[in-house]
């Protein structure tokens, strides 16, 4: 019997060299003539140890990391396909801290299965959501997603169940679902990771959204950044075809549920919902007036859920266990739990997915391990290019929208990046201007003129003209943009803006 | 690539992509997949097939940043200048790379093997500073691991 070897395919640790570790394993297990099989497993999140190689040892995997191609030759000496030591040792996978203190319901399988096996998902309680909607009432489906307290991971935080609610009750021939895949924000990967590692998960989450409201076309709406993705999702959608779970009758329900992946074309913009509707319809991604909601007129008018992948996602545990299961992590409003993205400048980078409520601290220190470069972190970016700056002083907030809200921070999507006091944070206010710039649609004039008369103003600031004076020019024109933008884009570029500026007016020339 | 077979080319696509839903970026993606840019003279036939106005589709192509009128060089290095990136060094790194091609964003060395392109995230936040060059992805970048890619890949 051959024994299996895992070695990541997701597109990160292959970044990093897995595809050469893969190769190499491959080679030296030919050459010693050992019948291996090597599974292109997604990625365990903790990616200081990618390239991560695991086998399985009486039941348990066991993991060696980070393992480079001129590792590999003294791995089969040291006989590691029966688990013993060698330098690179690192013992069960699931004992290791940093993966033993999360509590994985989303990502449940990633990194365990392999991505594009039905048959593996099956295996690991796959498409048991499903089978429990397809059982129940429209309504009930609704209800259990209303009392798990989900609310959208994208960023907004708008409750999944209300959501669903209107579209329900909106009555229309056709109804569409788009999972919003566009995941743009800096810092942020959980989307890939999980439409790598596990697409079938946000498959099935689709369906069941469809079944609950009456939908019977999905659309991914992928960024073209993710090529990695775009290949595992269209082989599970073709997967998931061929065994009955799409198309015209799902598992004999008599319900039809069709899904297509559309590519975006590099507009950051694109994942605002209006903005992405108009996309998939084939035109410039501007943003829409809302109302009406996209729930009533969405997609070509019709009533359309739009929510964010980890959203949909997290769909199937709940229709397998229940809502009340779900709705018990967290804290406050905040239930469930939240794929953690730790990036930038941390020792220990990569996914924690874990009930609201941990502090900013432990995640940045007891997950994180500090920052990479040994220096003192000054400050940290949640929730993306237009998430706030939060200081050491604010380490200490819990992770939870209110909390956060509290502090004029954002959780968002949940990435978190962190830099070092060799960062000048005038230099990034001034770069949040810029890709405002960039990236506005140029339908409302706050965000369109604002962030280039923004970049102005900061090169004002940054070479000392006129500087107290600019500094006034400054907040004026971000309470313009806070409170005249169209969409979040312009509306929320204050953010990291006026918090740099906050928390640390020395780099700005200033006195606090 | 003569002027017949890339007006084929587009023919096809077009035959093929234009009675779905929202046909347009679909097209769009697929005539640039298939010649590496979308030709301005491939438009009054695009426009044509989904009865849109030359306007219209020449301000889709111009909106997405993806998206490009002219050809690239054999390979294009997006190269991510996104906060995580930045904090790991990308400001450092991308002053190296234009110096190493000789290029700036949107340009393509003279002999035409690099197009350089800036990129806002690629998802690899984990293992910055990264880049993508065709459909590989590259994490933890430093200036001599960018010049033995470069090397690598025949410059």
């Amino acid at each position: 019997m051959s024994i299996t070897v895992y070695v990541s395919g997701d597109s990160s640790a292959i970044s990093i060299g897995a595809n050469r570790t893969a190769a190499a394993v491959v080679k030296e297990a030919a050459q010693r003539g050992i019948d291996i099989n090597l599974v292109r497993n997604g990625s365990r999140g903790m990616y200081w140890l990618e390239p991560l190689v695991e086998v399985v040892v009486n039941n348990e995997r066991v993991a060696y990391g980070a393992v480079n191609p001129s590792d590999v030759a003294s791995l089969f000496d040291a006989d590691f396909l029966n688990g013993n030591a060698h330098a690179l040792l690192l013992g069960a996978t699931e004992e290791i801290p940093y993966f033993k203190k999360q509590q994985r319901l989303t990502f449940a399988r990633v990194g365990i299965t392999d991505p594009v096996s039905l048959e593996d998902y099956i295996a690991h309680d796959g498409y048991l959501g499903l089978k429990n909607a397809i059982g129940m009432s429209q309504a009930d489906v609704v209800k259990h997603v209303t009392d798990s307290g989900l609310r959208g991971r994208g960023g907004a935080a708008f409750p999944t169940g209300i959501k669903w609610n209107t579209v329900l009750n909106t009555p229309s021939e056709q109804k569409y679902i788009i999972c919003n895949a566009d995941e743009g924000d800096s810092g942020t990967f959980s989307d890939r990771m999980i439409m790598e590692g596990d697409p079938f998960v946000l498959i099935e989450g689709m369906t069941i959204a469809g079944l609950a409201v009456g939908a019977n076309q999905g659309f991914i709406y992928l960024r073209v950044e993710y090529p990695h993705a775009h290949k595992a999702l269209n082989a599970a959608i073709a997967k998931a075809y061929e065994a009955g779970y799409l198309g015209d009758n799902i598992q004999g329900s008599g319900k039809k549920f069709d899904l297509e992946v559309r590519l975006g074309a590099g507009a950051y913009v694109c994942g605002e919902e209006t903005s992405l509707m108009e996309s998939l319809e084939g035109k410039r991604g501007l943003v829409r007036f809302k109302p009406p909601l996209p729930a009533i007129s969405g997609l070509f008018g019709q009533p359309t859920v739009v929510n964010n992948v980890i959203s949909l996602a997290s769909v199937p545990v709940i229709l397998d266990k229940g809502g009340d299961y779900y709705r018990d992590f967290g804290m406050g409003r905040s239930r469930g739990t939240l794929p953690l993205q730790l990036a930038g400048n941390l020792k220990h980078t990569g996914l924690v997915e874990i009930a609201f409520g941990l502090t900013l601290r432990e995640l940045l220190y007891d997950f994180g391990g500090g920052s990479a470069t040994g220096r003192p972190i000054k400050a940290v970016q949640v929730g993306g290019p237009l998430g706030a700056f939060v200081p050491e002083s604010q380490f200490d907030t819990p992770l939870d929208y209110e909390a956060f809200a509290a502090n004029w921070t954002v959780l968002g999507h949940g990435g978190v990046v962190a830099f070092d006091d060799t960062m000048n944070m005038a230099e990034m206010a001034r770069y949040a201007m810029e890709f405002c710039a960039i990236e506005s649609c140029g339908k409302c004039t706050p965000c369109r003129i604002g962030s280039t008369r923004g970049i102005e103003v900061m090169d004002d600031i940054i070479n000392n003209v006129d500087r107290e004076k600019n500094i006034v020019l400054l907040r004026s024109l971000c309470d313009t943009l806070l409170n005249g933008s169209l969409c979040a884009l312009g509306g929320m570029t204050p953010y990291p803006v006026l918090s740099a500026l906050n928390h640390f007016p020395e780099d700005f020339g200033v006195d606090a | 690539m003569t002027e017949s077979t890339i007006t084929e080319t587009v023919q096809t696509i077009i035959a093929e992509l234009k009675d779905k839903q929202g046909a347009l970026l679909p097209i769009l993606h697929g005539v640039q997949d298939a010649l590496g840019y979308i030709p301005s003279d491939s438009v009054p036939a695009i426009a044509a097939a989904l009865n849109l106005s030359r306007a219209e589709v020449h301000g889709v192509i111009s909106f997405y940043h993806y998206f490009r009128d002219t050809p690239p060089g054999k390979r294009t290095v997006h190269l991510c200048r996104a906060e995580s990136c930045q904090s790991m060094g990308s400001n450092a790194l991308e002053a190296h790379v234009k110096t190493k091609l000789g290029i700036d964003y949107h340009e393509t060395t003279a002999d035409g093997q690099f197009s350089l392109e800036p990129v806002y995230c690629l998802g690899n936040c984990a293992c910055s500073p990264a880049m993508q060059i065709g459909e590989e992805i590259y994490g933890r970048v430093s200036a001599d691991a960018f010049d033995d890619i470069i090397n690598d890949l025949g410059a």
